[in-house]
């Protein structure tokens, strides 16, 4: 075998690589999206994703080969969800203020994401098996599987739209708010982290740590709310 | 910042562990992320090195989501055989719960002031 190649062999079969591709090429898709002018559709976590699946579809590496690197950045996210915590204490006096107008506001999300994820799929024609596994996908992807297990979807089909879902209000949501003219930080970051889970977490503690504070809770309340609603809503409507 | 990250686990572990235990419909750092709330609230502050670590992690939170997200490749295939409907319904369905949620929050944010 040349050396050229060996040494690929050896590479590849280690987590090292994978792992610094991971950080490449999220560095160089940040640096990107600020050379930009932070342009919305050049989203970091979009760019790395396209970028990283192009590399290992030319390279002909699998994702479990890919994820063998990547796992140390993965498990980050456990203790960083832990972390939230930190603004949302930080912001603890506003959240004993605004406690009425959240739950409306988390109801309300929550109720919207579900309903016309159901009546839109329904009107264009889904089947059940995938108008069932959209049901959850503006919910954090461990909570999202379970509900699409629960009432009939493919739990790993769920888990790409989840991160879909994230991709898409991650890169449409502050603009989308900024033309309907809402400002305010803490109706931003609330609806970003119902309808986009920690995607949009993720994007709007970059546009303020009030935000994310509010996005992180929103987060974990459209979880908990979505987990008992959707079979309710499910049954109610006789789907299940 | 080692007492800190050792907070930080730990409330992540027990967190996983009453998730499991209770069979309850929240991920386990959720349930950490309200232990560490608790712990922040009896301790009546932040500290410096739970902040800073706060702020490491938070900072590029983005970064952590692109593992997951090259697992899309698995399913390419599956997505791809539907994908204007499926692309249809998750964009309008997330748009729409982006607008209704904000405009609720803020209407009755208004309305208290």
């Amino acid at each position: 075998m040349p050396p050229v190649e060996s040494l690929w062999v050896y590479l590849a079969e280690r987590p090292l690589l994978w792992l610094t591709l991971t950080v490449g090429a999220y560095v160089a898709a940040h640096r990107l999206y600020r050379g930009f002018g932070e342009l919305a559709i050049l989203n970091p976590v979009l760019v790395s994703v396209v970028l990283i699946i192009a590399v290992l579809r030319l390279s002909g590496t699998d994702y479990a080969t890919y994820f063998e690197g990547a796992q140390f950045v993965h498990f980050l996210l456990g203790p960083a969800t832990v972390a939230i915590a930190v603004p949302l204490y930080r912001q603890s006096q506003e959240l004993r203020r605004l406690w009425r107008p959240l739950t409306a506001a988390l109801l309300a999300g929550s109720l919207t994401a579900v309903l016309s994820a159901l009546g839109l799929g329904w009107l264009l024609g889904l089947d059940q098996a995938t108008l069932l596994s959209l049901v959850p996908k503006s919910v954090t992807t461990p909570v999202a599987m379970g509900i699409a297990e629960q009432v009939g979807g493919l739990p790993s089909l769920t888990a790409v739209l989840v991160i879909l879902t994230g991709v898409v209000g991650a890169v449409a949501g502050l603009p989308l708010l900024a033309v309907l003219g809402i400002r305010e930080a803490t109706a931003r970051g609330l609806a970003m982290g119902v309808a986009a889970h920690g995607i949009g977490t993720a994007r709007a503690f970059q546009s303020s740590e009030r935000a994310g504070a509010f996005s992180g809770l929103g987060m974990g309340l459209n979880a908990a709310l979505t987990a008992l609603l959707v079979p309710l809503l499910l049954y109610l409507l006789k789907l299940v | 910042m080692l007492e800190a990250l050792m907070l930080l686990l730990g409330c992540q572990l027990l967190g996983e562990v009453l998730a499991g235990l209770l069979a309850l419909p929240v991920p386990g750092p959720v349930i950490g992320l309200v232990l560490l709330f608790a712990v922040l609230a009896i301790r009546g502050g932040v500290g410096d090195g739970v902040g800073e670590l706060a702020n490491a992690l938070l900072r590029h939170l983005s970064l952590l989501f692109v593992p997951a997200g090259v697992g899309i490749m698995r399913h390419m295939d599956r997505v791809a055989a539907d994908w204007l409907p499926i692309a249809a319904t998750l964009v309008g369905s997330t748009l729409l719960t982006l607008a209704v949620t904000a405009a609720v929050m803020r209407a009755l944010t208004r309305e208290s002031r």
